[in-house]
């Protein structure tokens, strides 16, 4: 039994669903840290999340090839991150209700759409998604070809994000305003640069960012529109955001870790669903989430400007 | 444009708010019922007949206020505090299971004890689930928003958990539900053969209760001192944190009162489909109204309206009835923004500095 829940971490299944997983949570997570790096907290995040993987899903639907649908996404989530930006950038307005109002307003609205096109379906009809690249040698490779090599497009976009991710917060000038616009605005302003310019660009970036996250569910892992379909995904990054000290790197292993925990979860549910309610594995990731920030409470520091509306000429 | 603060906001100002807000609404309401090929009059016209047109329709507006009049009131204490609790939903499924606990058989009382036991019950056990998240933070600054959230598909999975085994109902044949509350617990019809309950007049009583903390009391002055500025508040010799925590369970003791009377009062059974999103509702709810109780009748009445009414309307005009759903947000999106720009004289020059 014990040797039993070992041997997952010996499948090459586990592995590989491990690295699906983190996927919609990569971007969602690099997107939320892009918004906070710049002073903006975004709760919109699962709404937008909601409204990327039925764009995404439906362009294709209705002709589109992939990577337009998930163009399509992101033009929808960088409109919404216009949206929320205009409210809380622009007119200073509460960054946590205007959130959770993009989050109620950006789903009822994919739903709304969604039940537009198709008025009635019991079963939702799958598209033509993106398929596994077979890399020549290396997806035959025992063990790791299944791992790594196995994948769609869409998966390795996910973890080229990271370094590019990388590049734009700590290398590229861009991401120097951001990190100032979420650190100290005022000397921001100082050099001559419009602090409520860089933020609405950061939170339309990370704003896109989410929505191609929620492409991912429905055009490289499920290939279908649910309702409800992003299940807290959207929390749990800004959750992993926390974890992650507003740092892409981290934010990427705590997407794995995360995803690694969950991959888990849902086999020794197989093992152990006779004697534990598989409801206590679902709760799983809720509850890690909890406990990750936790954890990275103490050693936490925030962006300093965040939840701050910049006003020109005023000090705080 | 140029924006300069208001040093006064002016009472007309006030009032308008909520009313450009609706107004507004309908409007965004009405662009999407052209989308959907339905003429808007028409459909408009459904949605109040739905909603108002005959005894059953008033009743159901009626009980789909209730809730949303305890959730929107948890919401709006909260929110007052700053105390940004998004848990609603979880804590309304608290009081719930515990209501299903003690009411399908385990305690027995004459009608007049067992209704206000019921009622305590539900909202203690509402305070409770909001516990762990003051508690996190409190003890280690943990983000309140992110944990009630997250609690609440914590207690939801919960939920299914006890509908599968602990408190499913042996005779409910497979169906994931609870035994019925027992007779002395069920919440009186106020309306005859209808679904209105005593849960409406409770929540209206419990509104009145607020506003009365809220404006007359020593305690409703803290929380607005805690809301408006917590480190002043600390400096003028209030216990902030007190304060904090009295307001975090009360929020989420209203919450629980909702799910009380959504299991005693109209199911008669604790489901999983107990609420469709009245937590989530209830934010709407209170920014509609401002954050004032009062207010919050109100506009959980006119919200209730919304998704009674666009249920018939969906059904003869063939809409999607999620459109209920895009009313309220872009409703809470529009108060938030008119009430930023009453804080504002507007310019449209840019005059000279």
């Amino acid at each position: 039994m014990i040797i039993d829940f070992f041997e997952i971490l010996l499948n090459a299944g586990f592995w590989a669903a491990t690295i699906r997983i983190a996927c919609p949570l990569i971007f969602a997570t690099l997107g939320e840290l892009i918004c906070e790096r710049a002073g903006v907290l975004n709760l919109g995040i699962e709404g937008i999340m909601t409204a990327g993987a039925m764009v995404g899903w439906t362009a294709v639907y209705l002709g589109a090839d992939l990577p337009t649908g998930i163009l399509y996404a992101a033009l929808v989530g960088a409109l919404f991150g216009l949206l929320h930006a205009n409210f809380t950038v622009h007119l200073g307005a509460s960054q946590h209700v205007t959130g959770i109002g993009i989050t109620l307003l950006a789903s009822s609205l994919s739903y709304f759409a969604f039940r537009l096109i198709l008025p009635s379906s019991t079963t939702p009809p799958k598209i033509e998604a993106f398929q596994p690249l077979q890399i020549p040698l290396l997806s035959d490779l025992p063990f790791f070809g299944p791992v790594l090599f196995q994948h769609t497009g869409f998966t390795y976009l996910a973890f080229l994000l990271v370094p590019l991710t990388m590049w734009l917060i700590n290398k590229s000038p861009f991401g120097l305003a951001i990190k100032m616009a979420g650190e100290n605005p005022m000397a921001l302003e100082a050099q001559g640069i419009n602090v409520l310019t860089i933020r609405t660009l950061a939170v339309m970036i990370g704003s896109a960012f989410m929505a191609i996250g929620g492409a991912y569910l429905t055009m490289s892992a499920f290939n279908a529109f649910y309702f409800g379909m992003i299940n807290g995904r959207g929390w749990i990054a800004i959750a992993l955001v926390i974890f992650a000290s507003w740092k892409p790197k981290q934010a990427l292993l705590g997407a794995l870790l995360f995803a690694g925990l969950d991959a888990y979860q849902v086999r020794a549910q197989q093992l152990a669903g006779a004697f534990i309610p598989y409801q206590f594995f679902l709760m799983l990731p809720y509850v890690l989430s909890i406990f990750a920030m936790v954890i990275a409470a103490k050693k936490t520091r925030y962006p300093k400007a965040l939840l701050i509306p910049f006003r020109r000429g005023e000090r705080h | 444009m140029r924006l300069e603060a208001r040093d006064h906001v002016p009472e007309w100002l006030t009032f308008l708010v909520p009313i450009l807000a609706i107004f507004f609404s309908l409007f965004v309401a009405a662009t999407l019922l052209i989308i959907a090929d339905a003429p808007p009059l028409e459909s408009f016209y459904y949605l109040i007949k739905g909603a108002f047109g005959s005894k059953n329709a008033i009743a159901e507006t009626g009980a789909r206020a209730t809730p949303l009049i305890l959730t929107g009131l948890a919401a709006g204490i909260a929110f007052r505090a700053k105390f940004w609790n998004i848990g609603a939903e979880g804590q309304l499924y608290a009081g719930a299971i515990a209501v299903t606990v003690v009411g399908t058989g385990a305690i027995n009382l004459p009608s007049t004890l067992m209704i206000p036991f019921l009622f305590l019950v539900g909202a203690l056990a509402g305070a409770v689930a909001i516990l762990p998240s003051v508690i996190l933070k409190q003890l280690f600054k943990v983000d309140e928003v992110v944990t009630t959230l997250l609690m609440n598909f914590i207690i939801i999975l919960f939920v299914s958990f006890v509908l599968d085994g602990p408190l499913k109902d042996p005779m409910s044949m497979g169906w994931p539900q609870a035994a019925s509350i027992v007779d002395s617990g069920v919440l009186p019809q106020i309306m005859e053969r209808t679904r209105l309950h005593f849960g409406f007049i409770v929540a209206i009583v419990t509104a009145l209760m607020i506003w009365f903390i809220l404006g007359k009391t020593t305690f409703g002055f803290k929380i607005r001192a805690v809301g408006y500025n917590s480190s002043a508040a600390y400096h003028s010799g209030h216990s902030v944190i007190k304060t904090m925590i009295l307001v975090a369970c009360i929020s989420g003791g209203l919450a629980g009162l909702a799910g009380v009377t959504e299991t005693a009062g109209l199911k008669g059974y604790l489901t999983l489909d107990l609420s469709p999103g009245f937590g989530y509702t209830g934010i709407a709810v209170a920014m509609l109204a401002a954050l004032n109780p009062i207010g919050i009748v109100f506009s959980a009445i006119f919200l209730a309206t919304i998704y009674v009414g666009a249920d018939s309307m969906s059904r003869a005009m063939n809409v999607p009835t999620y459109l209920a759903d895009v009313v309220v947000a872009v409703t809470v999106l529009s108060v938030l923004i008119s009430l930023v720009l009453t804080q504002y004289k507007f310019y449209f020059k840019s005059n000279s500095k």
